[in-house]
């Protein structure tokens, strides 16, 4: 290896490390925005002021006002708490389940392997959305029940990275020595598995926030989600769209949020998966 | 090949089977309460008999295997069962409403093609041609040209479709009033802005995996020994590379086919383009469950049979697996 290539790797490890502290920081800030939403609010989100309603963006209001007269900006903030939170509540679970299943299937194999499998073939076989849409309409509306909704057309695709890596470390030489030493099966999931992999499950729900955000956000415009007056970005958008040719603003600003949040965790994902893979880098 | 046809085909019997089954559990298990809310919504108050009549008319107290396999064969010779808010048959309905969808996805594929190919394949080709620029200036233009190709796809990455329907809709509806806001008809003009909504969606993904393709193609060894031979850069890019490539660039179109059937659904509702899309969203909002069942399955079919048709075009197309030199 020539001296150049050695330093071309060393700043490109360098460059990785620095762009996973500054979206890493700003992924934090919107997490830690969602969680103190109620103190970051310059007014109250839910207040009505109709003397003042519709108003343009100005100093006093950013965002402007809705046709209540309540600030945008208070209520884009307020909103992210349902956005931001239930998105990361659907990922971690989807994440669960599917690793649970995947890791199962893989270690038990047999039957039990053959018919989760055919399962979630079935599944992948859904144009994910259409059954999204279909789930959420036969649940009802709410924002749980689109959780649910998005959380059964999600699972199968953690499902199989797991599988598949599990059965790729039960062939490990490491992992045989293991059980002829006698150690319990539990041992053997939680202390040498789940650590080896892990890591490209994890990339994988990183890369799946911004994705997930969209969808849950769609399904809200829908009305399938969050319901009114709850604050959230796409039943807000939503809600105000019959406004657009007059007061523009009170749809966009959610949308400009839905927009930076997903630009945000899609940034903060290709890091993590440049970091853990640095093969991918520049694809 | 013959064989392979036919395995690809047994294999999809299971997969349909499963799809009928789980709308149709889906759709019964929310069905059963449908009759009481719809006397709910009537705001009657009826007795336990009224409702009880209202389920056998609609074959709902039979077992549930029994209900699906009558349902079932009704599906299979186009009876679906008629709508519970208009009374008129879904199938027909569905069907109706179809070839609106159709041409709305049509329209974006093609679109998607002629935007993302090109630019996919410049970004691709500029990456690569970076490295062996022989001054600064044009080493620094080339990795611009990737570098923005890259930012415009990742931003549309991150745009929600309904947002980028209502940004379309304030910029070319109502600020420079150059479309209709909302369709008035399947009519081309009306098209426009759902067809670039979708469009827009679709490259930006799109885009990055042509790139990816045609990079991955760019780095094997016979590109190389081509070069080594003096085979100008061009001649190797399109007689080789991107001819090469052509297969899995298609291949992951048709893959992409999937995602745009469910978005079309917001986007239609969104411009009130008279598809099946919207046809659903209405259904769902008014709970009008045979409509709903019908949209599921038949989306779902759709997607299986066109995931069919790209896998054995694929197999027909490949001449090493055509010819019998299967890397199995």
């Amino acid at each position: 290896m020539s001296e150049t290539t050695v330093r071309i790797q060393k700043i490109c490890r360098d460059t990785v490390k620095t762009r996973l502290i500054i979206f890493g920081t700003l992924a934090l800030l919107l997490v830690a925005c969602s969680l103190f939403a109620e103190h970051l609010c310059p007014y109250d989100p839910y207040l009505q002021d109709l003397s003042n309603a519709k108003a343009a963006p100005s100093a006093e209001h950013i965002f402007g006002t809705d046709r209540y007269g309540r600030d945008m900006l208070s209520r884009v903030i307020v909103g992210s708490r349902t956005s931001i939170f239930s998105t990361l509540l659907l990922v971690a679970i989807i994440t669960v389940i599917g690793t649970v299943i995947g890791v199962f299937c893989g270690w038990h194999g047999k039957w039990i392997d053959t018919v989760l499998m055919r399962i979630s073939d079935m599944f992948l076989a859904f144009p994910g959305l259409v059954f999204a849409l279909a789930v959420a309409g036969v649940l009802g509306g709410g924002l749980q029940n689109a959780i649910i909704a998005l959380a059964a057309i999600s699972w199968p695709k953690y499902a199989r990275i797991a599988r598949s890596q599990t059965l790729a470390q039960k062939e490990t030489t490491y992992l045989k020595a293991a059980k002829l030493a006698g150690d319990s099966t539990a041992k053997i999931i939680f202390k040498h598995i789940l650590p080896n992999i892990i890591g490209p499950i994890l990339v994988t729900s990183m890369l799946d926030i911004g994705t997930m955000m969209m969808e849950l956000a769609g399904l809200s415009f829908l009305g399938l989600g969050a319901k009114p007056p709850i604050a959230e970005w796409g039943s807000m958008m939503s809600d105000t769209r019959s406004l657009l040719t007059t007061v523009p603003w009170v749809t966009f600003a959610p949308g400009l949020a839905i927009f930076i949040s997903v630009m945000v965790f899609n940034l903060l994902g290709d890091t993590i998966r440049d970091y853990a893979d640095p093969k991918s880098r520049g694809r | 090949m013959r064989k392979y046809i036919l395995q690809r085909f047994l294999q999809l019997i299971p997969v349909l089977i499963g799809i009928t089954f789980l709308s149709f559990a889906m759709m019964r298990l929310a069905g059963s309460d449908a009759v009481e809310e719809l006397y709910a919504n009537a705001g009657a108050a009826v007795s336990q008999d009224v409702i009880d009549a209202a389920k056998a008319e609609l074959g709902l107290d039979k077992p549930f295997l029994v209900q699906y396999f009558s349902w079932l064969g009704g599906m299979l010779t186009g009876d679906m069962g008629v709508s519970f808010i208009s009374g008129r048959d879904v199938f027909q309905t569905f069907v109706r409403k179809l070839p609106a969808t159709l041409l709305l996805t049509a329209l974006s594929i093609a679109l998607t093609i002629v935007i993302s190919i090109p630019l996919g394949v410049l970004a691709a080709y500029s990456y690569n041609r970076c490295g062996e620029a022989k001054n600064g200036w044009e080493r620094i233009s080339l990795a611009l040209i990737d570098y923005v190709l890259r930012f415009f796809s990742f931003i549309g990455n991150s745009l929600p479709n309904f947002f980028v329907a209502l940004l379309l809709m304030e910029l070319l509806a109502i600020h420079w009033k150059l479309l209709p806001v909302i369709s008035n008809g399947t009519t081309i003009r009306s098209a426009l802005m759902p067809t670039l909504t979708l469009a827009i969606a679709m490259s930006a993904k799109y885009m990055r995996q042509v790139r990816a393709t045609i990079l991955e193609e760019l780095n094997k060894d016979y590109v190389t020994g081509a070069k080594a031979r003096g085979v100008r850069n061009n001649v190797i890019l399109w007689k080789s590379v991107i001819k090469s490539s052509m297969l899995t660039i298609v291949t992951l179109l048709a893959l992409s086919i999937g995602s745009l059937l469910g978005g079309t659904a917001i986007i239609e509702s969104i411009f009130m383009w008279d598809g099946v899309g919207k046809l659903a969203v209405d259904a769902i909002t008014m709970r009008d469950y045979p409509l709903i069942q019908a949209y599921v399955v038949w989306m779902a079919i759709i997607y299986v049979v066109v995931n069919l048709i790209t896998d054995l075009l694929y197999h027909a197309l490949d001449p090493r697996i055509r010819l019998g030199v299967s890397a199995e």
